[in-house]
């Protein structure tokens, strides 16, 4: 009988607890995505429509100039040299220094994570420091490191006996020079993820290995890699997303011109100069789109190769 | 024997690459204590012949890198505090509180994950611009109120409050927001303090955006400072190394105290992958 009432009365109340529920979930909610679609949602559709308009600095002024040319911007781009040579330097960029980025973390997550290995916790902090830094801060410091004839790598170059290289100064070094302070800044990040996916690797399939006789290499190539295939997916993921929006290292290693002779110009660097020093704000909209749609297609491109599960 | 061997040869290795890792940032240290001119002689001096703080000095006093501080404080302090406040409640309604539309919208917030944050930059300019918000510190932190990553975090986390808890709160008669105030939020405090160390971070590091919406030096914040005064004083090295000492120490002072929150953190996010 009481059970029967208590039942009855939460039956009751059941719908308008719902309603409370759903009502103060919309409010919690609403603020979030509110400021998303503000500031986030409506300026990228916004973007993909201008980069179809002719809004430059006297659009700024009056929008209503503003004309919209359908492709145009993008048969622009696609006959613009200096797009192709952006477009080619961040290409490069990805699938050099990705790569070296991700073999560093590799090798210095196995080191800090081998048995044998003191303190691993304290060199896993340590070699993750360059990551929290700020990127404008160490690349200024960076910018020192390679200079011709008072940087600190030259003189290591000249304690081995190999010449001076102007790092920054010759077209063919500058990118290499990005790449390698790239690998520096981010390779921790990768690092702390693999030494937990390497952690995660139960101890047991080792010690059969060694029984069957299998070497340190063998065990890396035959355990290792295989099992490690999701996390290393992960990181090729974020380190190629996070590579392809290139821009603070050659803005301030080159003095926000991405030179020398363009050689250093990444897309959003190309970007920044088109739509905010020189306001042709369609066709720099046209050049994010083309980020865009990279970003897009080298997250699926990798996540196509996930192992069927 | 051939053990011991490989064991040495391993740790070796190890404090080899951090040695190196560490070494740009020992010569900034170093270098910042030198007197002007003087790490720009042969052979480059490792340590200063006489210490000094003269190049910081100089930062405040005739550069007015100060205001910059100031700048960068308040705009991470704010965005921090505001990001938390609306993240926490989105990040709780998307795990805990059924509402209709719910999953769907929170599939269509994941799927924006892709969509890189430069493709909105010119509109976003615009639009802040229209409001008169260009070159205001709001114009900064505006757009990082409120986050995918930073919800999906919460409400990851969210999701392991147990409903009964709720259930019986609201049993109770607590109003759904006194429900989320007194036994929600304590219970998302680790979550929340690991998401402030984040955002704090990146709102500190953050460089293109303030950039592009601080359109002279009144507001700038320390990155932009610092990247506009390589523009006037790339010969002087010793007092661009103050510069970048005064601009990565406060996050990595924040890292030294809270490393094991923010590592934490990241191999969480990336293993759920």
């Amino acid at each position: 009988m009481i059970t029967a009432g208590r039942q009855g009365a939460a039956g009751s109340l059941r719908n308008p607890g719902l309603r409370a529920e759903a009502r103060a979930g919309w409010l919690l909610a609403a603020p979030g995505i509110v400021l998303i679609t503000c500031f986030f949602l409506l300026p990228v559709a916004a973007g993909l429509l201008m980069s179809l308009t002719d809004l430059d600095l006297y659009g700024i002024a009056d929008p209503a100039t503003a004309r919209f040319i359908g492709a145009a911007n993008y048969q622009r781009l696609a006959g613009s040299a200096v797009f192709w040579r952006a477009l080619a330097n961040t290409a490069g960029f990805v699938l050099v220094g990705g790569p070296l980025t991700i073999a560093a973390a590799l090798g210095s997550a196995v080191l800090v994570n081998a048995k044998s290995t003191r303190l691993p916790s304290l060199f896993r902090t340590l070699l993750f420091v360059p990551v929290v830094a700020t990127l404008v801060a160490v690349a200024v410091v960076w910018r020192y490191l390679y200079h011709p004839s008072f940087g600190l790598l030259n003189q290591a170059l000249d304690l081995v006996g190999l010449k001076p290289i102007d790092w920054l100064g010759d077209p063919h070094t500058a990118m290499l020079a990005i790449i390698l302070l790239a690998v520096w800044k981010n390779f921790g990040f990768s690092m702390v993820i693999i030494v937990a996916g390497l952690q995660a690797i139960p101890e047991h399939l080792y010690e059969a290995a060694r029984i069957d006789g299998a070497g340190p290499l063998q065990q890396l190539r035959l355990i290792t890699i295989p099992l490690l295939r999701p996390t290393l997916l992960f990181v090729a993921v974020t380190t190629t997303i996070g590579y392809l929006q290139l821009f603070a290292e050659p803005y301030v290693l080159t003095s926000g011109t991405g030179g020398p002779l363009d050689s250093t110009l990444s897309l959003v660097l190309y970007m920044f100069k088109e739509g905010f020093r020189w306001w042709n704000i369609g066709y720099a909209a046209a050049v994010a789109m083309v980020l865009f749609v990279a970003i897009l297609g080298g997250a699926l491109l990798q996540l196509r190769l996930r192992p069927a599960r | 024997m051939r053990r011991r061997l490989s064991t040495v040869a391993t740790q070796s290795a190890l404090i080899a690459i951090t040695l190196v890792t560490l070494t740009p940032f020992a010569w900034m240290v170093s270098a910042s204590l030198m007197h002007t001119g003087e790490a720009m002689t042969l052979p480059i001096p490792l340590l200063p012949a006489a210490a000094t703080l003269d190049q910081y000095r100089d930062l405040f006093a005739r550069l007015a890198l100060g205001p910059a501080l100031r700048s960068s404080l308040i705009i991470a302090f704010l965005s921090t505090l505001l990001s938390l406040g609306f993240n926490s409640a989105a990040g709780y309604a998307f795990a805990k509180l059924r509402f209709p539309g719910r999953d769907r919208v929170l599939a269509a917030l994941l799927a924006m994950l892709v969509i890189p944050g430069q493709v909105g930059m010119l509109p976003l300019f615009l639009l802040l611009r229209s409001v008169h918000l260009v070159n205001t510190i709001w114009g900064v932190i505006l757009p990082s109120m409120a986050g995918v990553f930073g919800i999906f975090m919460v409400r990851q986390y969210a999701l392991s409050i147990p409903d009964e808890l709720l259930d019986a709160a609201r049993v109770d008669g607590a109003s759904e927001w006194r429900i989320y105030r007194s036994i929600v939020l304590p219970l998302l405090r680790p979550i929340l303090a690991t998401l402030a160390v984040f955002t704090f971070m990146s709102s500190w590091n953050d460089f293109l955006w303030p950039l592009i919406v601080l359109t002279d030096d009144r507001h700038y914040t320390l990155p932009v400072a610092l990247a506009n005064l390589l523009g006037e004083h790339a010969q002087d090295t010793e007092l661009m190394m103050a510069g970048s000492v005064l601009t990565v120490l406060p996050v990595l002072l924040l890292f030294a105290v809270l490393q094991r929150q923010y590592i934490t953190g990241i191999t969480a996010g990336g293993i759920k992958e």
